[in-house]
């Protein structure tokens, strides 16, 4: 296989003097959508934020393209091709719906054109001036995703982007999804959801307790059900 | 002759003349007082500091180089300005994830240090700045006598206000600052380059102060001092308007400048304390402040 | 920047504090000093710092084991000098009844300021104590029975329970020495009371304090104004000492150096504004005598501080003993 997109090896990372996560080891293909599935609590979201920069006390090797992203400075990471949805969506109540979407810079040529954005999402055009916490959960969403697809990223990090959404909405996350994917989108997503990530992904990792415990492609997904009832609780 | 609650006409205007032109201060170190704390979460003591920077620059330039006071304007708020980048990067930038308190005594120790520099050098008597050739003499109004330079000084400040306000809230800049006062970690994680946006913020609050600084200088004397007696008169002006609010904070400054204008004319004794007695009442009605929401 | 600091105020810098055998020890050789100084250094000098380090003791009081920044203390210091002068010399009072009265006005101010200024929390509470004092500073620049910018001046000293002459050196001395070692012991008192635990409760997490069902904004007034009125009572005595009361008292940089004192000496630690005190007291006596400008020494001082070195003399003092013995 080629190169990967994504790199990550031996990651380990603190919030303060307690230590999160213990060697985590993880690739992602260009074009492809890997889903990190873990219970509450097993580091999912420290794993999105530490390759992201976000949390800086990290260690460990995490490539893009094969450029090292560990010793570069928060603003300088996004340049590197990372687009970042947190778990917490990170609306700006100050800005206006518009004004969220324009905020993130272009990092890289070939991201949507707002137009793009805009038919990929007709509620967020309907909804431009609104302010943005207004919107729905379901709406904010959207727009978390949909803000950084302008700036040209070409892998995505999507924190439980389904998380407290009524299934409707899921259903339409999912649609864009597979949409994104059509484009030829990398994606890492994060899910608890288990029966949304089935659908979209075409590799698993599990974690827990801060470790890769198990990766396995879409394929072989049906064999390893039993164990995964049993780590993930479901 | 026209008289008001036993006060002549010319006599109240002319008090709230005076009190529409301190408002006018208020409302320009106010604005900057909000825009830094904003961002960098700071209460920067050194707000008078800088506005007395602005003042003094404007006379150097004057006495040393014989540059006018228009150049000036644009001068001496670039070079407070610019000490403002220095002071955030060398100082400030440093204790960002300490608690808030550290930023207040930290300018505090910088604004005894500057000030104290200026009275070591000036003394505390005051230096005259005269007003502009353009803005000599003053046009009669019929009920009163408005000299030209103090309409100079309320117009511009409020072209001032009204500027930062239009870079804050209808520019992409503007779009910068109010999502990283929101969550600058996420901002920069977008790309955005917050360390150097916090050094432009402070910059930018310094320069407000420093022009502020310039636009005084003919109207009260360039003294050392006339930073030190305004600045707490401006945390309290804060603290009644509430800093979530850039509005909030320079309508009130308006305001009290009238009410203390006011004040001067129908219990004068009352007039410096009027400002903090009406913070005591506002602190006990709404503690945010009257555009502070919490 | 809206970073939050991971600790959730200023007081946290320092490990909490015990009362051990060290401290004990400090406490005897201090009180040692104390007794003997008059003999070795100039008295006066020794009653100012004595005065000062019981003035940035009832500072820290508040900011030290409550988390309250006061940048308005002044007041109380100064309001209070100003009362007791007043008493002694207008209305020929005994100097234990002026210093009551002084006390006595620091605390009901501490009632009225401390109501107002703990219905916000934080840089806005530092702000709202500044503006108060100096809303109270314009007041004694206009009031004329503090005679304006000469102050209250050749206050006498009086006799001390009509027998006690405190002309004498040695007399005011002693006198001095016993109202600070009550005063910082009564604040030692309170520190380690079931009262100071809530105190550093409230500190630590006020919002747990809250649902423990504590009336937090009580305790942080109760705080509040037994800081005001041993501020006052320093301020008190140090109006007998000199002789004087004067705008200087009031004025927001005696707000400042009191503060400074508490940050150089150490935030949250008993001995630390003691500390602070002589080295402030000091550093001014030295500097009255040379060409540099005091506030800009005081200034980079204060940022020397911030920056580098914010637990403080006896902060840093605890923390290498404590690494010391591992
Ligand atoms: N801000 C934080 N401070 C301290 N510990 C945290 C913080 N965030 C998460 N943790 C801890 O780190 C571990 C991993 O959390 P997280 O990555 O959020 O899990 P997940 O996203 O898989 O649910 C958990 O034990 C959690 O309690
Ligand atoms: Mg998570």
């Amino acid at each position: 296989m080629t190169e990967p997109l994504l790199q990550v090896k031996g990651l380990q990372a603190w919030y303060g003097e307690s230590h999160v996560l213990h060697g985590v080891d993880l690739q992602v293909h260009r074009g492809e959508t890997v889903t990190l599935l873990g219970r509450n609590g097993a580091g999912k979201t420290t794993t999105l934020k530490s390759i992201m920069g976000v949390l800086r006390k990290r260690q460990g090797e995490i490539r893009l393209n094969g450029k090292d992203l560990m010793g570069l400075p928060l603003h300088q990471i996004a340049y590197a091709g990372l687009g970042f949805v947190p778990e917490e969506r990170g609306i700006f109540s100050g800005l206006s719906v518009h004004e969220n979407l324009m905020l993130p810079p272009k990092v890289a040529d070939g991201g949507f054109t707002l137009d793009e954005i805009y038919h990929l999402f007709p509620n967020l055009a309907e909804r431009r001036n609104s302010q943005g916490t207004k919107l729905s959960g379901g709406e904010q969403q959207m727009l978390a995703i949909a803000r950084i697809l302008r700036t040209g990223a070409n892998i995505l990090l999507l924190d439980e982007p389904t998380e407290g959404l009524a299934p409707v909405i899921v259903q339409r996350i999912g649609d864009v999804i597979r949409a994104l994917k059509a484009k030829g989108m990398t994606i890492l997503l994060v899910e608890q959801n288990f029966r949304f990530a089935r659908k979209v992904a075409d590799r698993f990792y599990v974690m827990e307790d801060g470790h890769m415990i198990d990766t396995f492609t879409a394929d072989e997904l049906e064999g390893r059900m039993d164990s995964l009832n049993e780590t993930l609780g479901l | 002759m026209v008289t008001v609650f036993g006060i002549s006409l010319p006599a109240l205007m002319g008090q709230l003349l005076i009190g529409l032109i301190n408002g006018s201060f208020y409302a320009m170190l106010s604005l900057g007082l909000a825009v830094i704390f904003g961002m960098l979460r700071v209460i920067n003591f050194a707000h008078g500091a800088q506005y007395m920077l602005g003042a003094f620059f404007a006379w150097f330039l004057l006495r040393y180089a014989g540059i006018g006071f228009w150049p000036a304007l644009v001068l001496a708020p670039l070079g407070v300005a610019l000490v403002g980048v220095v002071i955030e990067k060398v100082l400030l930038s440093r204790i960002y994830n300490l608690d808030h308190l550290y930023g207040l005594l930290l300018t505090f120790g910088l604004a005894l240090v500057i000030e104290g520099l200026f009275r070591h050098w000036y003394g505390t008597s005051g230096q005259p700045y005269s007003i502009p050739s353009t803005f000599q003499g003053a046009f009669n109004l019929g009920f009163m006598i408005l000299p030209k330079y103090r309409a100079f000084v309320i117009v511009a400040s409020v072209i001032v206000c009204l500027t930062t306000w239009l870079l804050i809230e209808k520019t992409k800049f503007g779009a910068y600052l109010r999502a990283a006062t929101e969550n600058p970690t996420l901002v920069q994680a977008f790309g955005v380059n917050v360390p150097r946006l916090l050094t432009l913020t402070y910059a930018i609050g310094a320069g407000l102060a420093g022009l502020a600084g310039v636009l005084a200088a003919p109207v009260y004397q360039v003294s050392p001092l006339m930073g030190q007696n305004i600045v707490i008169i401006v945390f309290a002006v804060v603290v009644i308007g509430g800093m979530g609010s850039i509005m909030g904070a320079v309508v009130t400054g308006y305001v009290l400048g009238l009410v203390e204008g006011l004040t001067k004319v129908f219990y004068p004794e009352a007039s410096s304390t009027v400002i903090f007695v009406i913070m005591v009442l506002v602190l006990l009605v709404r503690p945010a402040g009257l555009f502070g929401k919490e | 920047m809206a970073t939050k600091a991971a600790s959730p105020n200023v007081a946290n810098v320092t490990a909490g504090h015990r009362t051990s055998s060290r401290t004990i020890a400090l406490m005897i050789i201090g009180l040692a000093l104390i007794l003997v100084a008059p003999f070795l250094i100039y008295p006066v000098f020794v009653m100012k710092v004595l005065c000062f380090a019981l003035f940035a003791a009832a500072f820290n009081l508040l900011l030290g084991y409550v988390g309250l920044l006061s940048f308005g203390h002044a007041a109380f210091f100064g309001g209070a000098a100003y009362i007791t002068a007043h008493a002694i010399k207008q209305w020929g009072y005994p100097p234990e009844l002026a210093i009551l009265l002084g006390t006595g006005f620091a605390a009901v101010m501490g009632v009225v300021f401390g109501y107002v200024a703990i219905k916000r929390q934080g840089i806005y509470f530092a702000m709202i104590t500044m503006a108060l004092a100096q809303m109270f500073y314009f007041f004694c620049l206009q009031a004329p029975f503090t005679g304006g910018e000469d102050g209250i001046q050749g206050v006498p000293r009086g006799k001390l329970f009509g027998f006690i002459d405190l002309s004498n050196s040695l007399n005011m001395y002693y006198f001095v020495a016993a109202v600070f070692i009550i005063g910082f012991l009564f604040i030692w008192r309170v520190v380690h009371s079931p009262f100071g635990s809530i105190l550093k409760a409230i500190r630590e997490n006020e919002q747990r304090a809250v649902s423990l069902g504590y009336r937090v904004n009580r305790y942080k007034l109760g705080a509040f104004v037994i800081s005001a009125a041993l501020a006052g009572l320093a301020g008190s005595v140090k109006a007998i000492v000199f002789q004087l009361a004067s705008l200087t008292d009031v004025g927001f940089q005696m707000s400042g150096e009191v503060v400074l004192m508490t940050l150089l000496g150490g935030i949250g630690t008993l001995m630390g504004p003691v500390v602070g005190a002589v080295l402030v007291v000091s550093l001014e006596n030295y500097l009255a005598t040379s060409s540099l400008p005091v506030p800009v020494v005081i200034g980079s001082i204060f940022v020397i501080c911030v920056l580098l070195f914010r637990r403080g003399i006896v902060g840093e003092f605890n923390a290498w003993m404590d690494r010391k013995r591992g």
